[in-house]
C-alpha cells in the first residue's frame, strides 16, 4: 500500500510539474484560436486536437490543470483556516461558545452545499473576466466548505482543553493567548493538516461540477469543469475521443488523492 | 423523548428563520436590487419613474424588508420568480415531484447497491472481491456528478440511476466499515463460535447494533442526493428543482433560489431529525 501511495504522489507531482512547465514554455496558448481547424482530431500541430472554437486542447488541459491544482489547495487552506478559527474557539472555550459555534456549524451543514454555492455565486456578477472568476469560484468554495472540518477541529480542541499539560500551563500562570498560540495550535496541527489535505479533492470535484454548470471559471480561461462542458456534444466527442482527456486526468488526480488520503466519501 | 422532539422542532424553526434571514440579506444586497426595468422606458415621465422608485423604497429598509419577507414566509407566500415570471409556489408544485422521484429512487438504488456490495465482502472477507468492490466504488467516488450525468446524457438513462451511481460509493464505504467493525465485536464472534448462521447473526446481532449509524447515514444521503440532482438534472435536461436552481442562478433570480435553498434545507433537516429520533428509539437503554 505504501508503494501505491508513493506512485500516486509521484503522479500528482508529475502532473503538476508538467502543467507548470507547459505554461512557462507557451504562455497564453490556451486562448489562441486556430480558426481553420475547429473540432480537429489529434495531429502533429495539436496533439489532442482542438475544441469547437479551434483552441488547442492540450494547452487548455495543461492550463486547466494548473488552475485546479493551484487553487483547490488555496480554497482548502481558506476553509481550514475558517474551520480552525470556529472549531478551535468552540472546542477550547467550551460552554456557550461551543454551543453557539456548533449550532452555526449544524445549520450550515443542513443547508445543501451546492444550493448554497449556487445562491452565493448568483449574488456575485456572472460576467466577470477570467482571473476574478477564478478567485470568486475558489474563495466561495473556501468560504462555504469549512463546516464539516470545524466539527472535527472542535472535537480535537475540546480534548486538548482538558489535557494535563494545558492545566499545568494554566496553573503556572500562562495567559490564555499564550496557551492558545504555544500549546493548543501546535497540537491541532495534525488535525488541521489532515483536514486541509482531505479538502483538496473535494474542492477539485466541486469546481468541476460548478464549471460544468457554467458557474465556475469564466472563458477563455480553462478549468477541468469548464472543459467537461465540451463533452456534452456526443458526436464531437465521438469524432475526437481525446476530448475525454480532461475527465480522465481529473479521474486520475482525484484517484491519486483518494489513494494518498483515504476517506469515507468525497462530497 | 419529548424534549428531544421539541429540540428538533426548534432546530427546524431556527433553520427556517436563519435560511429566511440569509435569503433576505442576499436578496437585499444583490446588485440591482430595487431597480425596475420599467424605469428605462423612455415614454415614462420623471414623475412616473419617481412613483416607481417610491414603490420599492420600503424594501430598501432592511428591517422592514426582513419582517415582510418572514411574514410572507409564515403565510406560505413564496413570492414570484423574476426570471420565469411565475409564482414560486406554482413552480415548486410543478418541479418538486420530478426531483423527489429521482432523489427517492436514487437513494433506494444506492442503498441496495452500496449495501449489496458491502455485505458479501464483510461476510466472506475475500480480498479479491473487496478489491473489486473498492475499485468500483472508488471510480465513481472520484467522478464529479456532472461526469456521471454526461454518461446518462449519452445513453439516455433515467436521472434516478445517475443519482444512484453518485451516491452508492459513499453508502458502500460507510456500510462496509461499519459492518466490518460490528462483525468483529466479541458478541458476534461468540455467536459465530456457537454455530449461528450468517443470516441470523446479521439480522439479530449486527443490524440492531449498526442501525442507529445507518439511520444517520440515511438522513445524510438525502442531502447528498439533492446536491447531486443539480448537475444531473441540468445536463440530462430533467425538469426538476435542480434544473430550476441552475436557471435561477443564471437568471440571478435570488427570490427563487433562496426559497429553494430554504425548502430543501427544511426537507433535509426534517429527514435528519426523523432519522435521529428513530435511531435514538432503537438504542438499547442500559437496564
Amino acid at each position: 500500500m505504501r508503494i501505491m501511495r508513493r506512485i500516486a504522489l509521484g503522479i500528482l507531482i508529475g502532473v503538476f510539474l508538467v502543467s507548470l512547465v507547459a505554461e512557462l514554455v507557451a504562455p497564453g496558448l490556451y486562448a489562441v484560436q486556430f480558426r481553420d481547424a475547429p473540432n480537429a482530431p489529434g495531429s502533429r500541430e495539436h496533439l489532442l486536437g482542438t475544441d469547437e472554437l479551434g483552441r488547442d486542447l492540450l494547452a487548455r488541459l495543461l492550463a486547466g490543470t494548473q488552475v485546479s491544482l493551484l487553487l483547490a489547495p488555496a480554497a482548502a487552506f481558506l476553509a481550514t483556516l475558517i474551520a480552525a478559527l470556529v472549531g478551535g474557539v468552540a472546542g477550547y472555550l467550551g460552554g456557550w461558545w461551543e454551543r453557539l459555534c456548533l449550532g452555526a456549524v449544524d445549520l450550515f451543514l443542513s443547508l445543501p452545499w451546492l444550493f448554497l454555492l449556487l445562491t452565493a455565486r448568483a449574488m456575485l456578477p456572472l460576467d466577470v473576466s477570467a482571473w476574478p472568476s477564478v478567485l470568486i469560484t475558489f474563495v466561495l468554495l473556501g468560504c462555504l466548505g469549512w463546516a464539516a472540518s470545524a466539527r472535527i477541529v472542535c472535537a480535537g480542541a475540546r480534548a486538548l482543553r482538558y489535557s494535563d499539560y494545558i492545566l499545568l500551563a494554566r496553573a503556572n500562570g500562562c495567559s490564555e493567548t499564550r496557551i492558545a498560540l504555544r500549546h493548543v495550535l501546535p497540537n491541532l496541527k495534525p488535525i488541521l493538516l489532515a483536514q486541509f489535505l482531505i479538502s483538496i479533492p473535494v474542492f477539485v470535484l466541486a469546481e468541476a461540477n460548478l464549471g460544468a454548470l457554467g458557474l465556475g471559471v469564466s472563458e477563455p480561461f480553462p478549468s477541468w469543469g469548464g472543459m467537461l462542458r465540451g463533452l456534452e456534444n456526443y458526436s464531437a466527442t465521438l469524432a475526437n475521443p481525446w476530448k475525454v482527456a480532461p475527465l480522465a486526468l481529473l479521474l486520475v488526480v482525484t484517484s491519486c488523492f483518494q489513494m494518498i488520503f483515504p476517506q469515507e466519501g468525497l462530497t | 423523548m419529548r424534549s428531544r422532539i421539541l429540540q428538533h422542532v426548534l432546530i427546524l424553526l431556527l433553520t427556517a428563520l436563519f435560511g429566511g434571514l440569509l435569503g433576505a440579506t442576499l436578496v437585499r444586497l444583490a446588485p440591482g436590487f430595487g431597480v425596475d426595468e420599467q424605469e428605462y422606458d423612455s415614454r415614462l415621465s420623471r414623475e412616473s419613474i419617481q412613483a416607481l422608485r417610491q414603490a420599492h423604497a420600503d424594501e430598501k429598509n432592511l428591517l422592514h424588508f426582513y419582517s415582510g419577507y418572514l411574514l410572507g414566509l409564515a403565510r406560505g407566500e413564496l413570492g414570484a420568480s423574476h426570471s420565469l415570471n411565475r409564482p414560486v409556489a406554482e413552480l415548486f408544485r410543478e418541479r418538486f415531484p420530478v426531483t423527489f422521484r429521482s432523489v427517492l429512487l436514487g437513494c433506494l438504488g444506492s442503498w441496495v447497491l452500496g449495501f449489496g456490495l458491502a455485505l458479501p465482502g464483510v461476510l466472506r472477507r475475500c480480498w479479491g472481491y473487496d478489491l473489486f468492490a473498492s475499485a468500483l466504488s472508488g471510480f465513481f467516488l472520484c467522478l464529479p456528478s456532472a461526469a456521471v450525468a454526461l454518461l446518462f446524457l449519452y445513453f439516455r438513462g433515467p436521472a434516478s440511476v445517475a443519482v444512484t451511481l453518485v451516491l452508492f460509493p459513499r453508502i458502500f464505504r460507510y456500510a462496509r466499515n461499519l459492518l466490518g467493525e460490528t462483525f468483529d465485536r466479541p458478541h458476534v464472534l461468540t455467536a459465530r463460535a456457537k454455530g449461528l448462521g450468517d443470516a441470523r447473526i446479521f439480522a439479530w446481532h449486527v443490524l440492531p447494533e449498526a442501525a442507529p449509524q445507518l439511520l444517520a447515514l440515511l438522513g445524510v444521503s438525502l442531502n447528498l442526493a439533492f446536491a447531486a440532482a443539480i448537475p444531473i438534472e441540468v445536463i440530462c435536461d430533467s425538469p426538476g428543482v435542480g434544473q430550476l436552481a441552475w436557471q435561477a442562478a443564471l437568471g440571478r433570480d435570488l427570490p427563487l433560489l433562496v426559497n429553494l435553498t430554504v425548502l430543501i434545507a427544511l426537507i433535509t433537516v426534517t429527514a435528519n431529525s426523523l432519522t435521529d429520533l428513530a435511531s435514538r428509539s432503537l438504542v438499547r437503554q442500559p437496564a
